[in-house]
């Protein structure tokens, strides 16, 4: 695995960057020739999703028709089928869906803990950020796919577990993704004026710190989901992750192994599958960054 | 010089990390089904009388209490006795000696070749910013992030084996000092599948840095001054980028000495990931431990060294 994406450049804290629930961010990041692309990507990703697991496509995913097996694309099956005659497309839809439910739950979860983590950490110094700085240290000096891997084999398979070991890869990520900006706004002339004024902490965390820790937070999300769309498919290649006979991207690769030689679709198609979700999440995440970007907004 | 304040500090952290790198582990290990006396008989070990699985549980210490478990297993692992492996019945640390090296050099080669490929790929995007040459790079590094390592590894065998009906090799491995070219015939396809996201990583800050560099003042300057492009390039512009790009290369490298299971298991090479991997789905909790451990030991290891090298090439880190 790579380096984790972590987002080493906030926007100044200073200045007021533009509000996340802003309607305006969408459009922005639309402008962007990239952000246009990703948007349009992710969108599609999502109704292949949906498709696949309402069973609107033609071919049922899990059915065999050994009479079929391995033919290649056509009218009929349009992404061909595997070794059991199972129709690609159909799978390749359902592994879309399975691959996004562990994603986007496993970074809600990560970017949830890990926010108020970082957030209290930062804001309230002290002991608790020495235990939440450790914690993350300590989580930070496993690679991921290892942790993953670990936290999987200790809770056992099935999406919600596999969903479990990569929020706990995440959480650190996000706690020192928020800890940095809370700290620096923190130490902030304003708020320490407001301190001083009596205002109480719950208030200053919602009004001043909150939307200057947003901005990174949301770019960090999309950036989360990515990975943990590779890493899903990663630990289901490995047999750690979803089970046979439901259909998974990781999985799909796995069986191609066998067949590859003699039919390229049974590789291509799940393969071309996960490495546009990448993209999209990853071109998403860059347009996000640039739109929330105060230092650029006048462009 | 480097401050020695600096120093006890970073090593004390480092430390602190591990003793809780440990005892997660341990933690962890423990709450996975199953204990040592399943993992060496199966399924028999439900016909154990009391009596003797009793026996069994003092006789592999874990009729403790976690506390004295783990501190068994710590005061051992310093005196260099990790245990032995409930499957195999060796010690873990031979197990650790013939599956270290694999993984090393598999990683080191990885790192070579991505970090070559990231540095010339990056200055020659980064020195035509906007050009046809550098969308194409950047485009193969976003590429290069993108494809999964375990898809990028499956499709290498398979082109192997039609094209030159390479098939990886499950039986032995040949060491590096035994014979190189069997050695690499080995390491080298695995390596290259590991360094494309390596150097990928390494192009993208290279070439960020590169265009941020040789838009500064200094530069200009040095360019006003009529020096040959090559020495700005080399001496201004790299010099100046080499920071971040050594601090990226060491972590990466890190990351790659425990992310090698995947490519590990494709390519059948017996390095540490391969190891650590098998042992999880035995439950052989020694080697799983000692495993965890080396690659955290090394990661921190690793990035010592980096914040250490850093502050040799930034002398202006050395103030703070």
């Amino acid at each position: 695995m790579s380096v984790l994406p972590v987002v080493t450049d906030p926007p100044a804290a200073a200045a007021a960057p533009p509000a996340v629930g802003d309607a305006g961010l969408i459009r922005r990041v639309w402008r962007d020739r990239n952000g246009a692309v990703a948007l349009v990507v992710t969108g599609l990703l999502i109704v292949v999703a949906l498709l696949g697991v309402t069973g609107l496509l033609p071919h049922d995913p899990i059915a065999q028709a050994p009479a079929d097996r391995l033919q290649g694309p056509s009218g009929t099956y349009w992404f061909g089928t595997d070794q059991f005659g199972r129709d690609i497309a159909a799978r390749v839809a359902v592994g879309v869906w399975t691959s996004l439910r562990v994603a986007v739950v496993s970074v809600a979860i990560a970017a949830f803990i890990g926010s108020i983590l970082g957030i209290s950490a930062g804001f309230f110094r002290g002991w608790l950020d020495q235990v939440v700085s450790r914690f993350v240290d300590i989580l930070f000096a496993f690679p991921a796919i290892l942790l993953a891997l670990a936290v999987v084999s200790a809770l056992g398979n099935g999406w919600q577990n596999t969903a479990i070991a990569i929020a706990v890869v995440y959480t650190p990520i996000f706690a020192r993704v928020s800890r940095g900006p809370t700290l620096s706004v923190g130490a902030s002339e304003y708020v320490k004026a407001q301190r001083v004024l009596g205002i109480p902490p719950w208030r200053i965390l919602l009004r001043h710190i909150l939307p200057n820790v947003s901005a990174p937070i949301v770019v960090q999300i999309t950036l989360a989901l990515s990975w943990a769309i590779l890493t899903e498919s990663s630990l289901s290649f490995l047999g750690l992750g979803t089970q046979p006979p439901t259909a998974s991207l990781g999985l799909m690769v796995a069986d191609a192994r066998d067949t590859v030689a003699t039919a390229w679709w049974t590789l291509t198609f799940p393969a071309l599958a996960i490495i546009v979700a990448v993209i999209a999440l990853n071109l998403l995440g860059d347009g996000l960054r640039s739109a929330l970007d105060p230092r650029r907004s006048g462009q | 010089m480097l401050s020695w304040r600096w120093f006890v500090a970073r090593i004390g952290g480092a430390v602190i990390t591990l003793i809780g790198v440990t005892v997660v582990v341990f933690i962890v290990l423990r709450t996975i089904p199953g204990n040592a006396i399943t993992a060496s008989l199966g399924i028999e070990s439900g016909t154990l009388t009391p009596a003797q699985k009793a026996s069994l549980e003092h006789f592999y210490g874990i009729d403790k209490p976690w506390v004295a478990q783990l501190w068994t297993w710590i005061t051992g692992a310093l005196s260099g006795n990790l245990g032995i492996s409930l499957t195999s019945g060796k010690t873990v640390s031979s197990l650790l000696r013939t599956a270290l090296p694999v993984t090393v050099e598999l990683a080191v080669l990885a790192a070579m070749i991505g970090t070559a490929a990231g540095l010339l790929l990056g200055v020659l995007a980064g020195s035509r910013p906007g050009k046809v040459g550098d969308s194409a790079t950047q485009g193969f590094a976003l590429l290069g992030l993108a494809i999964p390592e375990f898809v990028l590894g499956t499709a290498v065998v398979a082109i192997l084996a039609q094209a030159f009906h390479y098939f990886p090799d499950t039986g032995t491995f040949v060491p590096l000092t035994q014979s190189v070219s069997g050695n690499l015939s080995q390491v080298l396809y695995p390596a290259l599948v590991l360094a494309v996201a390596f150097a990928a990583n390494v192009m993208r800050t290279t070439r960020s840095e590169y265009v941020e560099m040789a838009g500064a003042d200094y530069v200009r300057t040095a360019e006003g001054k009529g020096l040959r492009p090559f020495r700005v390039r080399s001496a201004h512009i790299l010099r100046n980028a080499m920071i971040p790009i050594v601090t990226l290369t060491g972590i990466q490298f890190g990351y790659l000495l425990g992310g090698t299971v995947i490519v590990e298991q494709i390519f059948a090479l017996p390095g540490l990931g391969r190891l650590l991997f098998t042992s999880i789905s035995n439950r052989d909790y020694p080697v799983v431990q000692a495993c965890v451990l080396v690659i955290a030991v090394l990661f921190v290891v690793v990035n010592l060294a980096v914040d250490l090298l850093y502050r040799v090439i930034d002398p202006r880190t050395r103030a703070s």
